[in-house]
């Protein structure tokens, strides 16, 4: 399946390879970096090429292309989906996934690949598992290896491969045992220049971090679990049960994971937390434009919307925007000619607004459109779509554990026409 | 960790090493320079002494360093036997690393290689399955030719470990033999085929990997695997799922037939490829219902749940496995998920769109509702913009086609300006396909002609020229507008297109045309090339058309053209002199040259890009690149009705090998059964319409063409089948009876009630295919629903035909009917219930010398019970018997029993279960214990008892937590039959057999109400559990059944005369013989 990989950082270097059959000459890729240079921006670049010999899949991350070499016919998404799995990998074990975190940690970084593929074929993608054969590295750990000459290999050998349970470790440990989920919706919307809405749906998740001791079963029920349209559940999750009682029931995996994600159905109408009143003008044969955005709150149940950034790119003839915000700071990129304005907090009282000129091209015509404003926000403690949990219970283990269940809503791809 | 560690070491090598690391940092991608092959060239020998050094640490730092070089592409082949010097130490990490060293390197260095392979070899050996693992997978990646041997032998062992952890390094370490030395071939199938009955969920997806790559085209080794496999299939680690469904979709392809044809009529948007099939049976196949084959239904059903998964790879396939397989009307649950998907990553978006917009072609409605799924967002990349644009054109139809077309207006204004113009490609389309808005869109598109953008009206005047080719005439003031827009024009791909346009249509603009041609002489050194062609073309047709106003002008042309640079135009100049100037030598071809140049054009085709995309299976990479890749394994069509014999006979005897209920179906004889069952139906179906309950010949009358073309086409495969049958009829029944015995052992699988006892393949096969399925699903909910329409359709049906039997004497088909396991199945509440098998002359069958009868299911069961346990002596437990008639599930000499314990007490019966069995001489087959029974509930289990052919009761003892009750269970000899059929001259000869003291008979006298009342078979089928044999004549009616123990053939006999009737019995077992005679003939002369 998988040939080889290749990691290529944003300048076109490649900067690390694994080959997990014979090994493939980095010539190949070669078409790669043309098909790079074709491409505009980096996500533009193909994700699937074809050469004389091989296809290369790539995604792209973290400003990192991981570009597999494939031989033959394998679905796509197969390799598609195990990259990305790959630098989930990389994130959880380094923090980052930036071309420094793998340059440094080169050795882990091929331990980890050569757990992960078996002669391309996927092998052991649970990171609980990976934990247990390799040991995620740590300050205190280096220290204590540089002093001790002990490795990051794990000492014991793995049996997670083994059990009924493949993706929780054994032999879990906890002083504290706490298991908190975070419920995070996000709403994605396309609103037209009026204010209407487009298009506007709510993609839900639940992030878990779960530390328990020995083999907890969790069940968590839900007030309303018919909102949910669509689920995807992580393996853990008995469907059945879910089929039958709408109840998640599951042996939850050692730490980070998502044991849910959820799309509300699009009967259901979104509730739109912010609304943007906008003018921004270019009038034919000035060289001036002007802007003016102001952001204010709707439907956000009496919760405060936090952290808004709004950004947009501006047309191409405008060469500088001379704007002055009511709160928060803005920059302009003239490159890029992307504009950000961190907003902050909407203050209901006192609407946020950016207001200013633009200076355009000299004898440049007038742009066509209008540039889209992307939003981002957070609504922390509600989840937009109503969603409640009703209850967590476990079975299994005699301790009580501490439970913590947190609500936020954040902007999806949010988008306002203007 | 690493890093520090990294750096530490880098410390103490000191300045040169830093050089070093920022003469590599150097992007040149021709390698780090020649300059630093001696930096290192020089850390490598100091990494030798490192790796020979006696300290672990040592040891440890240059290998890290050792695979940092390997990680940056770097040669680190010279340091091979200093490396793998440490292979066997003990230090894990440091072991590992060599590992990672040695299936670098190995193939470059064969022979030092060789020295680790006895460690390895050592190490297959280690009590711990994880080493023994992790050593049989190095020694397979080592790509040594040498060692193919010891490797062979390793996977062979290994094969048979008893950890399911090795054995799926096994399955890994087959595909690397086979790439290192496909001569290994043979022997590795046959490592595949014995991992291929692996039960472990761990190894399933690594040996269906090892399948595709060695032997994808083995189907046979997948029959008797196949159920296994769905059952397995949620269990399954996500990335074997994958492999698993994409090659059950092949599978499934070659061994199902089609759902589609039912509701393919009604389809318009159907595929084109198998319209063929569709009409070649449209006529026959109008009135008769499609059942799907159950096994088909239970792929369908293991890989429903997986749409949830969070792999998005596990989803596509999932999808594609739907829509490929699945019935019209169903692929539609895969949706969703399809839409949920594009939350994900931007490749997956990439890929995912990419299957919608082949989707979408073929069946809009699929999608429609998440259209504004589709809706393009400024943040998209170009490809994703691309594809979304694609589907919402796919999408498009009358009725959202405004919403659809306001979209596309905000497209057009974008400021990417390589997607406005595809936008306006895509309403060119949608012009094109929903003629309702041709002239809105044309209009549109003439507004955008005076865009500032180049590109756009560029693309706007390409597609109004593809529009316009369409209806001409009616359009000829907006051929006069581009005209006027011409100048402002400068797209050399839009103004060529606009002179064309001018040539093609100068009749309908005969003032501009001459204009236009006279401004483009004056230009025309200065355009490009497609344009001076053009405008060549456009003098020449108005040469032709309007020679009188552009003769000067068009000499003048052709003279610029004659001298132009580029030699196209010069050719193409000389070509048009010489086709409309007339000169005094080659003038032939200028009387034809209006008709050349002025020929009427057929209108492009604006369609899609993914139009033929479906030629490739969906989610494959093939797909995606829209052509072949290498390994691209083709999606088979569905096998016709009569599929290719030679393949068929294979897999019959398969069938008939590996005839397993339980295990693994021959899935094999999958086309027959389904065509079996097809015309059962359809026969069925007929019985009812007709509503008759007459037997024999009348029947044939009433016979519609349509339906014995049909029933032609059956001969044909039954003949296939016959000469397949005869061979292998006799080793059938042993190894069935062993297969039984297996499956008897595993109880899980079997569902309470549904016992069946094949004896012939097909429906055995399909009933016990069913029973798996009730088996493995008995707990879900959904398959009940899903079952009882089903079932309730089929009464409807019997309600409406008592008479179940036809007899067709023209036929030689026997059609069975696939859904006959016993209401008690699934409800306990049906009463009388005619189980639908219809049966036929067996002309060809009875070439199987050794036993000419086809076991079928029952004609008739009726639901009367016998009481068990009466609820007083009971004290509060009542039990009832019913005797469903069906072959038992846990031994073929047994009767299958359902015991129905109802708790009329007030208080919970706990651990209803047989105790001891009394009785001897009688097996008995215990139901499993009830474990609690509340108050007004009851519940029905079914259990297997041999009565060894006698009517002598069963007797055992019936427990509960607290009591027991001795009781026992009283075969009528009629439940000891299991019913056949045969045909008319195997039936008589088989009588022959069983003359004198083996016959019995007497003359029964019948009043006339009761010849009337009912039919004279029905009678008989309620009384005793025996099959129908066609009969040629009205008052002869015969009836033939075994005995369930000891299989002896029990042939009865009825010639009705005016005021009674002759009834014979004949069988080897004289006592039943007489018992069966007494019986019948009260019931017979019964009114």
């Amino acid at each position: 399946m998988i040939h080889s990989l290749f990691l290529v950082n944003a300048t076109g270097d490649i900067f690390l390879e694994k080959h997990w059959k014979s090994a493939v000459s980095r010539s190949v890729c070669d078409y790669f970096f043309e098909a790079q240079e074709r491409a505009t921006e980096p996500e533009n670049v193909p994700p699937v090429i074809p050469t004389p010999h091989h296809y290369l899949i790539s995604v792209f991350r973290h400003r990192i292309f991981f570009v597999a070499v494939i031989q033959s016919e394998v679905p796509p998404l197969f390799v598609i989906e195990f990259l990305h799995r790959v630098v989930d990998t990389f994130q959880d074990y380094f923090g980052v996934c930036t071309e420094a975190a793998i340059k440094d940690n080169v050795v882990v970084v091929y331990e980890l690949l050569e757990e992960m593929l078996d002669n391309g074929f996927p092998l052991a993608t649970e990171s609980n598992i990976l934990k247990e054969l390799i040991k995620p590295p740590t300050i205190l750990r280096t220290v204590v290896n540089t002093i001790t000459g002990s490795t990051n290999v794990g000492e014991q050998l793995p049996t997670g491969q083994l059990s009924v349970v493949p993706w929780r470790r054994t032999g879990v440990k906890y002083t504290n045992n706490e298991a908190y989920f975070d419920v995070v919706e996000e709403i994605d919307a396309i609103i037209d220049k009026s204010g209407s809405t487009v298009t506007a749906e709510i993609q839900g998740v639940i992030d878990a971090c779960v530390k328990l001791t020995g083999m907890p079963d969790l069940t968590l029920s839900f007030m309303n679990p018919r909102l949910l349209d669509d689920v995807s559940f992580h393996p853990c999750v008995r469907f059945k049960r879910w089929e039958a009682e709408r109840i998640l029931s599951f042996i939850p995996p050692d730490g980070n994971f998502r044991l849910l994600s959820y799309h509300v159905s699009s009967q259901n109408l979104v509730a739109i937390p912010v609304y943007v009143k906008h003018n921004i003008t270019f009038r034919e044969g000035s060289s001036q434009g002007r802007f003016d955005l102001t952001l204010g709150p709707k439907q956000t149940m009496g919760k405060v919307v936090e952290s808004v950034l709004v950004s947009s790119r501006l047309p191409r003839v405008v060469l500088n925007a001379n704007l002055s915000p009511s709160q928060g700071t803005y920059t302009f990129d003239p490159v890029t000619k992307l504009l950000t304005w961190d907003v902050g907090k909407i203050n209901p009282q006192k609407l946020p607004s950016l207001k200013g000129s633009m200076s355009l091209q000299a004898g440049a015509s007038k742009p066509d459109e209008n540039p889209t404003i992307n939003i981002q926000f957070k609504i922390p403690q509600m989840a937009v779509s109503g969603l409640k949990v009703n209850r967590l219970d476990m079975y299994g283990e005699k301790y009580k554990p501490f439970k913590g269940i947190k609500y936020m809503t954040m902007a999806g791809k949010f988008q306002v026409r203007t | 960790m690493l890093g520090m560690a990294n750096s530490l070491c880098y410390g103490e090598q000191g300045g040169a090493d830093s050089g070093v690391e920022v003469g590599q940092e150097t992007p040149t991608a021709g390698g780090a320079g020649f300059g630093l092959f001696s930096t290192d060239f020089k850390r490598n020998e100091d990494l030798k002494e490192m790796l020979e050094s006696s300290k672990e640490s040592l040891k440890l730092e240059a290998m890290k360093r050792v695979v940092g070089l390997i990680a940056k592409g770097k040669n680190a082949s010279e340091l091979f036997p200093a490396v793998v010097k440490n292979v066997a130490n003990k230090n894990l990490e440091l072991k590992k690393l060599v590992y990672v060293y040695l299936v670098r390197y190995a193939e470059e260095q064969q022979d030092l290689a060789l020295l680790s392979i006895s460690t390895f070899q050592r190490a297959l050996k280690d009590p711990n399955q994880l080493i023994r693992a992790s050593a049989l997978r190095v020694l397979s990646s080592i790509r040594v030719p040498i060692i193919v041997p010891i490797m062979m032998l390793a996977i062979k062992e290994a094969a048979s470990d008893l950890s399911p952890y090795v054995r799926k390094t096994a399955a890994h370490a087959i595909q690397k033999l086979y790439s290192l030395d496909a001569d290994q071939k043979d022997h590795l199938i046959e490592v595949i085929e014995k991992l291929l009955k692996d039960k472990s969920t761990l190894v399933a997806g690594s040996v269906v990997m090892a399948f595709e790559e060695v032997c994808p085209d083995r189907i046979d080794l997948i029959h008797r695997n196949y159920r296994k496999l769905c059952n397995l299939l949620m269990d399954v680690e996500e990335w074997g799922q994958v492999v698993i469904i994409s090659m059950l979709t092949r599978y499934a392809r070659t061994q199902f037939i089609s759902p589609w044809k039912e509701d393919g009529v009604f389809e318009n948007s159907e595929k084109a490829f198998y319209e063929s099939d569709e009409e070649k049976r449209k006529s026959a196949e109008e009135t008769k219902p499609y059942a799907m084959d159950p096994d088909h239904r239970l792929l369908l059903r293991s890989t429903k749940p997986l749409l949830q998964s969070r792999n998005t790879a596990v989803v596509m396939s999932v999808a594609q496995l739907y829509w490929h397989l699945a019935p019209k009307h169903e692929v539609n649950i895969i949706t969703k998920s399809l839409v949920r998907l594009l939350r994900s990553h931007r490749e997956v978006q990439y890929i995912v769109l990419q299957n919608i917009a082949t989707m979408s072609i073929q069946r809009k409605g699929m999608f429609e509702p998440f259209m504004k799924s589709f809706y393009v967002r400024s943040t998209d990349a170009t490809h994703i913009k691309t594809l979304k644009l694609e589907i919402l054109t796919n999408l498009a139809n009358e009725a959202n086609i405004s919403t659809v077309l306001r979209e596309f207006q905000t497209y057009v204004k974008s400021q990417d300006k390589a997607f406005a113009a595809a936008t306006i490609q895509a309403i060119g389309r949608c012009a094109t396909n929903i003629s309702e808005i041709t002239d809105t869109c044309l209009n549109g598109l003439v507004l955008l002609l005076s865009n500032r953008d180049e590109t756009v009206v560029a693309e706007s005047v390409v597609v109004i020229r593809k529009l316009l080719q369409t209806q001409p005439s009616e359009h000829s003031d907006i051929i006069k507008h581009m005209a006027k827009l011409f100048d402002n024009i400068t797209v050399p791909m839009a103004r060529a297109s606009i002179l064309w346009l001018i040539g093609e249509y100068c009749e309908h603009v005969p003032k501009i045309a001459p204009d236009v041609l006279r401004k483009m002489a004056k230009t025309f050194h200065n355009e490009e090339d497609i344009v001076k062609l053009q405008t060549v073309s456009l003098a020449a047709k108005l040469y032709l058309t309007n020679s009188k106003q552009t003769k000067l002008l068009t000499q003048y042309i052709l003279n610029l053209g004659k001298y132009d640079q580029n030699y196209d135009i010069r050719d193409r100049t000389r070509f048009i002199r010489q086709l409309i100037v007339p000169s005094e030598r080659g003038g032939a071809l200028s009387k034809y040259a209006r008709r050349i140049l002025l020929a009427p054009k057929p209108a492009p085709v604006l369609q899609s890009a993914f139009k033929d995309r479906d030629r490739f299976q969906l989610g494959t990479l093939s797909h995606t690149l829209n052509s072949k890749a290498t390994g691209y394994l083709e999606l088979s069509d569905w096998p016709p009705m009569a599929p290719d014999q030679s393949v068929r006979n294979v897999e019959v005897a398969e069938a008939m090998k590996e005839w397993s209920p339980a295990v693994g179906k021959a899935k094999s004889s999958k086309s027959d059964d389904k065509f079996y069952s097809d015309s059962g139906e359809e026969e069925d179906e007929q019985a009812a319409d007709s509503g008759s309950d007459e037997e024999g010949g009348s029947e044939g009358s009433t016979r519609t063409p349509a339906e014995s073309e049909n029933s032609e086409t059956s001969e044909d495969s039954s003949q296939s089948e016959k000469s397949s049958d005869s061979g292998t009829g006799v080793k059938k029944t042993t190894t069935q009876k062993n297969k039984k015995l297996q499956q008897a052992k595993k109880p899980r699988k079997v569902s309470p009630s549904a016992c069946s006892l094949p004896a012939n393949r097909h429906i055995g096969d399909k009933r016990t295919a069913m029973q798996d399925v009730t088996g493995h699903v008995r707990s879900s909910l959904a398959f009940q629903v899903h079952v009882k329409p089903f079932l309730s359709c089929k009464l409807w049906c019997s309600v409406l035909a008592p008479s179940q039997v036809e007899e067709k004497p023209k036929k030689e088909v026997s059609l069975l009917d696939l859904d006959d396991f016993s209401p008690a199945a699934v409800t306990m509440t049906k009463s009388s219930i005619l189980s639908p098998s219809v049966l036929s002359d067996l002309h060809g069958l009875s070439l199987a010398a050794s036993s000419p009868a086809i076991q079928v299911s029952p004609v008739f069961v009726p639901v009367h019970t016998y009481e068990l346990l009466h609820r007083m002596t009971g004290k509060g437990l009542a039990a009832q018997y019913h005797f469903s008639r069906q072959p038992c599930i846990y031994d073929d000499r047994m009767i299958s029993v359902q015991l129905t314990f109802s708790n009329n007490g007030d208080h919970t019966l706990e651990n209803i279960h047989i105790s001891e069995k009394t009785s001897a001489g009688q097996n008995i087959h215990c139901f499993s214990p009830i474990e609690c029974l509340e108050p007004e509930k009851s519940v029905t289990v079914s259990m297997g008892v041999d009565f060894n052919d006698s009517t002598q009761a069963a007797s055992f003892q019936l427990c509960t937590k607290a009591e027991g009750f001795n009781v026992s269970i009283q075969p009528a000899v009629g439940e000891l039959l299991l019913p056949v059929t045969m045909s008319e001259q195997d039936f008589s000869k088989e009588q022959g057999k069983l003359q004198g003291m083996n016959e019995s008979s007497a003359t029964i006298a019948m009043t006339p109400e009761s010849i009337t009342s009912q039919p004279l078979h029905r009678k008989v089928v309620n009384m005793a559990n025996v099959g129908v044999v066609p009969s040629g004549q009205n008052n002869v009616h015969r009836f033939a059944a075994k005995l369930v123990s000891s299989g002896a053939l029990v042939l009865v006999c009825v010639v009705q005369k005016d005021s009674g009737a002759q009834l014979t019995v004949n069988t080897e077992k004289t006592i039943i013989g007489s018992m069966l005679l007494r019986e019948l003939q009260t019931v017979l002369s019964a009114p």
